[in-house]
């Protein structure tokens, strides 16, 4: 097989893959909620509760909590996005269409690939619903369309690159609840020590010191930066560096994962 | 035709201390049902996930059509189908959409791919049900719509593990029905099942399998007459006659002749041709001036060779530790 055939059938592959997982998410109600329902009640409980007292403390930009909050939430809410790349291949994997799409002569990443994709293009939905909803509740961008640009890419790609490291837990776990699990257990420290919520100054000291370094804090001071100006420290690097660390490990990881007979 | 569909030789496989195969050889012409019989945790579906290539073999060479499965796992895949016991299509697709999917994976054209899909919808007759998500199908329907994906590609070769189980009657009667169909094209058949009759139905050649191991193979009939062959039964109108009726039917059995009081019948052992037999024993009753009520020919079924190959645990199998750990892997 010639190698533009190789590419072309990968490609048609991962395509195929691709919307079978887009037409799932469109009819299972709970997949609409996550990607949805969720994020605005996030947003909601955040700014109306959390608002007064944090904007208070020094977390309120141009005058608004929400300025803050906003790219935080944003990269919270994609990375509980990318739990369901693992939650959904668990499931894949423990119904059987897995051991159907093994037995035909397609390309063996794009199961893969097929879910991490069509992930990535429901987290521009989700995103999208946000900055609406940010929009009403007084976020502004306040550094050009070119930022607010960069802003949603940098959150996109980091979203695509945790929904491989989300694709190789989830193939571990066999099942989708301990995936589930399992992938909250890893979050939740991450995102709440970070600085998506509240400034890290306002933290223990030896908390600081992780909540600084790890690569959460990088996207949310980078999409913060690019959304609303907050020097950012050379985060964006940072991340760029960790965002292709994650993808150079865990894509060959969950590649060989999947091929793995047993 | 001198091509195998399928040959295994020496097969092992282990999942840990469990052989879940053990030194399994195998093989089958093209254009035959071969069935693989046995109770749960045999190791039916560990042998078909090897030959599918879902899983490897611990030792032993394996080939569909000439190819090992190895070796060359891409080559298999394009020459098989493969449909399970679990029917392993999307519930909230639609059957039309799952099947176009599974063509455009084994690389169709769009337009190939619709028509690819439209046709088998009517051959499996799920036409009506097309355009509906397949969470909405009857149990039936969804197993109709497995063995259509397994089918897309054309396979020269099909496993089918466990087709049926958990199947009513009548659906199995029409997948049998579609399955007569499939080798009447031309395409060879690897069936499992634990139902002696399918295998009775269907099968060209029938392997019985325990605990990974090989126990029996042949056709229906050669299992059958391994079990002792036919026995031929009568009833006495006056149970008087015994005796002279044994004596005079010894020479035609086989094997001791035996005579069972409560029934009044006396058995008869004949071997493996049963019906010209008949005519030898209607001749010797006449002959002595006997009177029997009934006189038949009995063909053991394949219950009887199962139960006698296996043993009395056939049923036990599912409570013992050893296979119930391979029958979770198989």
């Amino acid at each position: 097989m010639s190698l533009t055939t190789k590419i072309y059938h990968q490609t048609s592959d991962t395509w195929a893959i691709t919307k079978r997982n887009l037409l799932r998410y469109i009819r299972l109600p709970q997949l609409v909620f996550f990607s949805s329902i969720q994020p605005i009640i996030f947003l909601t409980l955040f700014n109306f509760v959390f608002g007064g007292a944090l904007g208070a403390s020094g977390a309120a930009l141009h005058g608004k909590y929400i300025n803050y909050l906003l790219p935080g939430i944003m990269i919270q809410v994609t990375l509980f996005g990318g739990l369901q790349t693992g939650i959904g291949l668990a499931t894949d994997m423990s119904s059987g269409i897995v051991s159907r799409f093994r037995s035909l002569p397609m390309s063996r990443g794009a199961v893969l690939s097929g879910r991490t994709i069509a992930d990535t293009l429901r987290n521009v939905i989700v995103i999208g619903i946000m900055l609406g909803y940010g929009y009403l509740l007084g976020f502004r961008f306040s550094s050009g369309i070119l930022d607010a640009l960069i802003m949603i890419g940098v959150v996109l790609l980091f979203g695509f690159a945790f929904c491989w490291v989300s694709a190789f837990t989830g193939m571990k776990a066999k099942d989708a609840e301990t995936a589930q699990l399992s992938s909250f257990v890893l979050v939740f420290p991450l995102i709440f020590a970070s600085a998506a919520f509240v400034p890290i100054t306002t933290m223990p000291k030896w908390l600081q010191h992780f909540a600084n370094n790890q690569p959460i804090t990088f996207a949310v001071e980078a999409a913060r930066h690019f959304a609303v100006g907050t020097p950012m420290d050379g985060a964006i690097w940072k991340l760029l560096l960790w965002i292709g660390g994650i993808l150079l490990v865990f894509i060959p990881l969950s590649v060989y994962t999947y091929r793995k007979r047993a | 035709m001198s091509q195998l569909a399928f040959e295994a030789k020496n097969v092992a496989k282990y999942f840990g201390k469990v052989k879940a195969l053990d030194n399994v050889t195998l093989s089958s012409q093209q254009g035959k049902i071969f069935c693989l019989l046995g109770p749960n945790g045999a190791g039916k579906t560990t042998l078909v996930n090897i030959l599918a290539t879902l899983s490897e073999p611990t030792k032993g060479t394996l080939k569909v059509l000439g190819v090992n499965v190895v070796e060359k796992p891409e080559r298999v895949r394009e020459l098989i189908g493969l449909a399970g016991q679990f029917a392993a299509v999307d519930e909230y697709l639609t059957g039309e959409e799952n099947l176009f999917m599974i063509a455009k994976l084994y690389h169709l054209s769009t337009k190939e791919a619709r028509s690819r899909t439209k046709q088998i919808l009517t051959e499996l007759r799920l036409d009506d049900a097309a355009k509906r998500q397949v969470r909405t199908y009857s149990g039936g329907m969804r197993r109709r719509l497995d063995l259509g994906a397994s089918l897309v590609g054309r396979p020269k070769i099909l496993f089918l593990d466990e087709p049926t189980t958990g199947l009513d009657p009548r659906t199995r009667l029409e997948l049998w029905g579609i399955i007569r169909e499939l080798v009447k094209e031309g395409t060879s058949i690897l069936l499992t099942t634990q139902y002696l009759d399918e295998a009775d139905e269907l099968a060209d050649h029938i392997a019985v399998v325990d605990r990974g191991k090989l126990i029996a193979e042949g056709t229906s009939a050669q299992l059958k007459a391994k079990l002792g062959g036919d026995v031929i039964k009568f009833e006495l109108d006056k149970p008087s006659d015994k005796d002279r009726a044994i004596k005079m039917v010894t020479s035609i059995a086989t094997k001791a002749v035996t005579y069972d009081s409560p029934t009044n019948e006396v058995i008869v052992p004949v071997g493996g041709h049963g019906s010209s037999k008949l005519i030898d024993i209607v001749r010797a009753l006449d002959k002595a001036n006997i009177k029997a009520n009934t006189l038949a020919l009995h063909q053991p079924t394949l219950d009887d060779v199962f139960l006698s190959l296996i043993g009395t645990k056939a049923s036990d199998v599912a409570t013992d530790k050893s296979s119930k750990k391979s029958r979770r892997h198989s």
